[in-house]
C-alpha cells in the first residue's frame, strides 16, 4: 500500500508518537514573552565552556539529555539521533553526538532542520525502523554571528531587517514502537519543501528568501491532502520574522489559498518581544525547535491545540555564496502534529 | 583659543558627515561594513591622487586624516611624493612608508585588545 498522497504528501498510518521533548534557551530567550516556559536557560553565552560554539553543543546534549530522562529512558536506549545546526560541517550535532553515543544522522538543513529531522524520523518511526529516536537542533547568537556575517570581535552594527539569531535547543523523541501508546501528540502526515529561489541576494532579509518557499510547501500541502488553512488550529513557520510571514500571506493569498492571519504563528516573530530590540524577529534552527517544545508540543499534548501544521524554514546561503553575489535559496519541510485522547483503561 | 575651539567644531562636522555616509549605507543599501571600509580607502585615494582631498584636511584636519578616506589619502600621498624623489619604485613604496605609523598601531592596538577583551554577546 503506498503511504503517497498527491505529489509531495506522506501519510504516516502507523502514527509515530511524540513521546517526549525537552528545550534549552538563552538568557534574552528567558526575558521574551515565552520565557518561562523553557526547560532549562544557560546562565550566559558561555555556559561554562571556553568558546561560543563549544556552548552551543552543549545545549544541544542538554536538550537531548533532558528529554531522554522525560521519557524515562537511558541514552542507550534512544536508536537513533537525527540532528542538525548551521555551523560549518554541523559540528554541533556531530560533536554532540560524540559525546552522546546515540547512533548519529547528521542533517542539514539550516533552520528548517527542526521539521526535515521530524519528516525524516517520522518515515524512520512509522516504517518501523526505530522504536525510540531523538530529531533534535540548536542555534547560538554568537556562533551565527561569525558563520554568517562577521564575529562578534568586529563589533559590527545590524541592519534594519536583520533577524536575531535564537540562543537554543530542542530535542524530540518519537516512538514507533511499544512506547507511543501514552503519547498525547502523534505525527500524521509530511510534507517535503523544494527549494525555491526567487532572486533574493540580501542576507540580513533572509525571512523574504524562505516566504516562498514556505508559500510553496502550504499550497502542495493543502492540495495534497485537501484541506485549507482552517483544518488547522495554527499554521506554524519556523523564522520568516515580521516582514517574511507579511510576504508570506501575500503570496498564499496571491496563489488563492485563503490565509486568516490569526492562524499563521511565526516562531520568528512571537520568541522576543517587540521592546528586545530584535528588528526582525528571532531565527536560527533553536528558534522553531526551543519553540516547539516550549510551546507547541506542550499546547497540543493538553488539547488546547488540536492539529496544527509546523513547518520550520531555512535559508540554504553560505558565506562563499553570499560574497559571490549568489541569491538565497529557501526550503521549507512541514509535518502535521495532532493531539490525541488518552486511551481509556 | 579660540582658533582651537573652531577647528575642534570643524574637524567634528567634517569626520562626523564621513561617518554619517557610512552610516547611511549601512541603512539603505546591502553592502557589508567590510566593503564599505575597502570603499572608503579606495575613495581617499582617488580623491587624494585628484588633489581634491588635502583641501579638506587642511579644512578640517583629523576630521579628515582620521577616518578611512584619511588611511586612502596618506597611501596616495605617499606614492605620489616618493615618485618625485626616487623615481617609479617610489610608486610602490612610498605608499606604505607614508601610512607605516597607521598601520603598525593599527596592529598593535588590534593584538592588544584582542589579548585583554572577549567578545560577548550584543545586548
Amino acid at each position: 500500500m503506498s503511504k503517497r498522497i498527491g505529489s509531495r504528501t506522506v501519510a504516516l498510518p502507523a502514527q509515530p508518537g511524540v513521546i517526549a521533548w525537552a528545550s534549552v534557551a538563552g538568557q534574552k530567550e528567558k526575558d521574551g514573552p515565552y520565557g518561562d516556559r523553557f526547560d532549562q536557560v544557560i546562565p550566559d553565552e558561555l555556559n561554562g565552556e571556553n568558546s561560543f560554539e563549544a556552548a552551543e553543543r552543549s545545549m544541544l546534549e542538554m536538550a537531548v539529555k533532558l528529554c531522554a530522562g522525560k521519557a524515562g529512558c537511558a541514552l542507550g536506549d534512544v536508536q537513533m539521533l537525527l540532528a542538525g545546526d548551521l555551523l560549518n560541517q554541523i559540528i554541533s550535532a556531530g560533536f554532540a553526538a560524540r559525546n552522546l553515543q546515540i547512533p548519529f544522522y547528521g542533517l542539514y538543513g539550516a533552520c528548517s532542520t527542526m521539521s526535515e529531522s521530524l519528516s525524516l524520523g517520522g518515515m524512520l518511526a512509522d516504517g518501523g525502523f526505530a522504536d525510540r529516536l531523538i530529531c533534535a537542533t540548536c542555534s547560538h547568537f554568537c556562533t551565527a554571528e561569525r558563520q554568517y556575517r562577521a564575529p562578534l570581535e568586529l563589533g559590527n552594527q545590524r541592519t534594519p531587517t536583520a533577524q536575531w539569531t535564537v540562543t537554543g535547543a530542542g530535542a524530540v523523541m518519537l516512538s514507533g514502537g511499544p512506547a507511543k501508546r501514552r503519547a498525547r501528540v502523534v505525527l500524521t502526515h509530511t510534507t517535503c519543501g523544494r527549494v525555491i529561489d526567487l532572486g533574493i541576494t540580501d542576507q540580513n532579509n533572509m525571512g523574504a528568501a524562505m516566504a516562498p518557499a514556505a508559500a510553496d510547501t502550504i499550497v502542495a500541502h493543502m492540495q495534497d491532502m485537501g484541506r485549507s488553512a482552517a483544518d488547522y488550529d495554527l499554521v506554524i513557520t519556523g523564522d520568516l520574522g515580521r516582514l517574511g510571514r507579511d510576504l508570506l500571506l501575500e503570496l498564499l493569498t496571491q496563489k488563492g489559498i485563503d490565509a486568516p492571519e490569526e492562524r499563521f504563528f511565526d516562531c520568528g516573530c512571537e520568541i522576543f518581544s517587540p521592546r528586545q530590540d530584535t528588528h526582525a524577529g528571532g531565527s536560527g534552527c533553536g528558534c522553531a525547535a526551543s519553540m516547539l517544545c516550549a510551546h507547541i508540543l506542550p499546547e497540543l499534548a493538553a488539547g488546547r491545540l488540536r492539529r496544527v501544521l509546523f513547518m520550520a524554514t531555512g535559508a540554504l546561503l553560505s558565506p562563499t555564496t553570499t560574497m559571490q553575489g549568489e541569491s538565497i535559496p529557501g526550503v521549507a519541510h512541514a509535518v502535521v502534529l495532532e493531539h490525541r485522547e488518552a486511551e481509556e483503561g | 583659543m579660540m582658533d582651537m575651539l573652531l577647528m575642534i567644531v570643524k574637524a567634528f562636522v567634517v569626520g562626523g558627515v564621513l561617518c554619517a555616509i557610512g552610516q547611511v549605507l549601512i541603512l539603505k543599501t546591502q553592502l557589508t561594513s567590510t566593503r564599505i571600509l575597502v570603499g572608503y580607502v579606495t575613495a581617499g585615494v582617488i580623491l587624494g591622487a585628484l588633489g581634491l582631498y588635502k583641501p579638506l584636511i587642511d579644512f578640517a584636519g583629523a576630521g579628515a586624516t582620521v577616518p578611512l578616506t584619511g588611511f586612502g589619502y596618506t597611501l596616495a600621498h605617499g606614492a605620489i611624493e616618493a615618485v618625485r624623489s626616487e623615481g617609479l619604485l617610489g610608486a610602490f613604496t612610498g605608499g606604505v612608508v607614508a601610512a607605516a605609523g597607521g598601520i603598525a598601531a593599527a596592529v598593535f592596538f588590534g593584538y592588544f585588545a584582542a589579548l585583554i577583551f572577549k567578545p560577548k554577546m550584543k545586548s
